[in-house]
């Protein structure tokens, strides 16, 4: 079973971005389970969500504590070292929204680099970092083929919003590096 | 099961609200009168989504308050309808005067509970508060285990309430957030299908103009016993419908569904009670102290009321002790909900195993392995007879 935390802030689309790769594991034919973490919803505040994919049926019901991988939307957060990495697993990855050639100190961590800014704002015009993200995260682990993603999103977006949003998940998924 | 779609059945990802949709939806319902609550409002929205593309040929009814939606469910199902509401916490405490008045006029109403706290303070995650507040106003209650359960547990629901010898109104109970808002995978019928296992609803005695009855008049001290009685005798004997349709189902989809399951309960020395999504991370943490050599079972209820009783006499009788799960709490009674309700039911055994009351989850407190640790270690603990895990002391 692959265990995968998602961190952003309210807004940024942290809970969609699980949902849509819970479909996408679905779609390929995996078992997977998306389960958001609701607090008082501010735009702005930290938000996290959980997503679990697994090739057997997923029984269990309660919030990722040791995660495989980290997925960190907001730029701002990677600075909460000790919140971003929080139980994660010892060879854990952490992918992060930053410049691949600004330094990074996360230590003991696979860390990858994507700089989701930049793609937003080149496809989407708009600082909206969250279906880069995901792309990143299935360049750099491969964990499901994009195909199945690019499905869950054609049903959740559709005409232009759909192309910018698949342009900015392609560029994710290849401009994706490790540090 | 594969995981492959079939002509009958396809697999598809949705939350818990979602899926309660498509099953109200695939149950080609008439009347739908809800009003939107967290975190039942996606089931609202996607129903009339539905009805508004004309993908759903029904009535909804957009109403001002909880009180009127059943009030209006009450009257449709009278009219012969086949009617759908939805609920939470609060939205169901405003229902409940018309909770009884559905019941006791046989309206086979089905509702499902996305179950959520009480306030104060307020809260919107899962307690089962909602659930065991309306326990005594004669609907029959179902607690699905996850999204899968929950689709299925509305379809049968409308055949079981349904039912000549029911006609009684139903609850389908799913946790609040953790599976109305949890994406899982699940099948979901081609709506082609359907008809093989839920035809259109045959109403009986319904509202006929041109042949006038009088429904839900005064009866004093002359029938209003005797009524009553009848009622308490339709949804005790309303178990044999259940398992009836339970079985049908299941031959149907190629799922189980049976009132109880039981997880290495054969030989078990030590057994849990749980309702509602827990049941799973349960099975899990079983499966780990059966590694260890210990003799622990699960009792999970898929159907609450009826409360089955007999079976768990059987089930429970001879195990040394027993953690009965309540994601919920009463204010100075002798244990929770569902520990009094498995106290009375082990009373009369000759020989009593030991119980725990094991108060989690409040509020959507998140329950995880260390905590099912925590409740074995006190399951352990002759000296302690009630818990809450995390706020002890």
């Amino acid at each position: 079973m692959i265990e995968i935390r998602w961190h952003g802030r309210g807004g940024q689309g942290v809970v969609t971005s699980s949902q849509l790769l819970t479909k996408a594991a679905i779609y390929a034919g995996k078992y997977a389970i998306h389960i958001p973490e609701f607090g008082p919803e501010r735009r702005g505040a930290p938000v996290r969500a959980f997503t679990r994919i697994d090739d057997e049926d997923i029984e269990i019901r309660y919030n990722v504590r040791n995660p495989d991988i980290v997925v960190v939307i907001d730029p701002g957060l990677v600075e909460m070292k000790e919140f971003i990495t929080e139980g994660l697993k010892e060879d854990g990855v952490i992918i992060i929204n930053r410049p691949v050639d600004m330094p990074i100190s996360l230590d003991g961590y696979k860390v990858y680099s994507v700089d989701a800014y930049r793609i937003s704002i080149d496809e989407l015009g708009r600082p909206i970092y969250n279906t880069s993200m995901i792309g990143a995260l299935l360049g750099a682990t491969k964990i499901i083929p994009l195909e199945y993603l690019i499905k869950a999103l054609e049903e959740r977006f559709s005409g232009s919003v759909l192309e910018k949003n698949i342009r900015a998940i392609r560029r994710g998924y290849e401009e994706v590096r490790l540090v | 099961m594969s995981v492959t779609d079939t002509e009958r059945m396809k697999r598809v990802g949705l939350n818990g609200d979602e899926a309660v949709a498509y099953a109200a939806k695939h149950a080609n319902v008439d009347v739908v009168a809800a009003y939107p609550i967290t975190p039942q409002t996606i089931m609202v929205e996607k129903i009339s989504e539905f009805v508004y593309n004309g993908e759903l040929d029904a009535e909804f009814i957009a109403v001002e308050s909880e009180h009127s939606a059943l009030s209006a469910a009450v009257g449709a199902s009278l009219a012969g309808a086949r009617v759908f509401t939805a609920t939470a916490s609060q939205g169901l405490a405003l229902m409940y005067e018309i909770l009884y008045i559905a019941s006791a006029m046989r309206t086979p109403i089905v509702m499902a509970l996305g179950n959520r706290a009480f306030s104060a303070p307020i809260n919107i995650h899962c307690s089962h508060d909602d659930a065991y507040a309306v326990r005594d106003t004669g609907w029959l209650q179902f607690f699905a285990e996850n999204v899968q359960e929950a689709y299925d547990l509305v379809l049968m629901a409308f055949k079981i309430s349904e039912s000549p010898e029911v006609l009684t109104p139903s609850i389908v109970n799913l946790d609040g957030f953790i599976l109305t808002h949890c994406i899982e995978p699940l099948y979901i019928w081609n709506e082609r299908y359907i008809q093989e296992f839920l035809p259109d609803r045959k109403p009986v005695e319904a509202i006929d103009y041109r042949n006038p009855k009088t429904y839900g008049p005064l009866a004093l001290m002359d029938y209003y016993m005797l009524i009553k009685r009848q009622q308490y005798e339709v949804v005790r004997r309303a178990r044999a419908t259940i398992d009836r349709v339970f079985d049908e189902y299941s031959r149907w989809s190629g799922r189980r569904y049976r009132a109880i399951k039981t997880y290495m309960m054969d030989d078990a020395e030590y057994a849990f009670v749980v309702l509602g999504s827990t049941a799973g991370t349960m099975r899990s943490m079983v499966d780990k102290w059966r590694g260890m050599g210990r003799k622990v079972g699960l009792v999970s209820l898929t159907l609450y009321r009826p409360f089955p009783e007999d079976d768990l006499r059987r089930i429970l009788s001879g195990v040394e002790a027993i953690g009965v799960m309540d994601r919920s709490h009463t204010y100075g009674g002798p244990g929770a909900q569902l520990y009094q309700e498995i106290a009375s039911t082990l009373y009369s055994l000759d020989e009593h195993p030991r119980l725990l009351n094991i108060i989690y989850g409040l509020g959507g407190k998140d329950f995880g392995p260390e905590d099912a640790e925590a409740a074995y270690k006190y399951l352990m603990r002759p000296d302690v007879r009630e818990v809450w895990l995390g706020v002890e002391g």
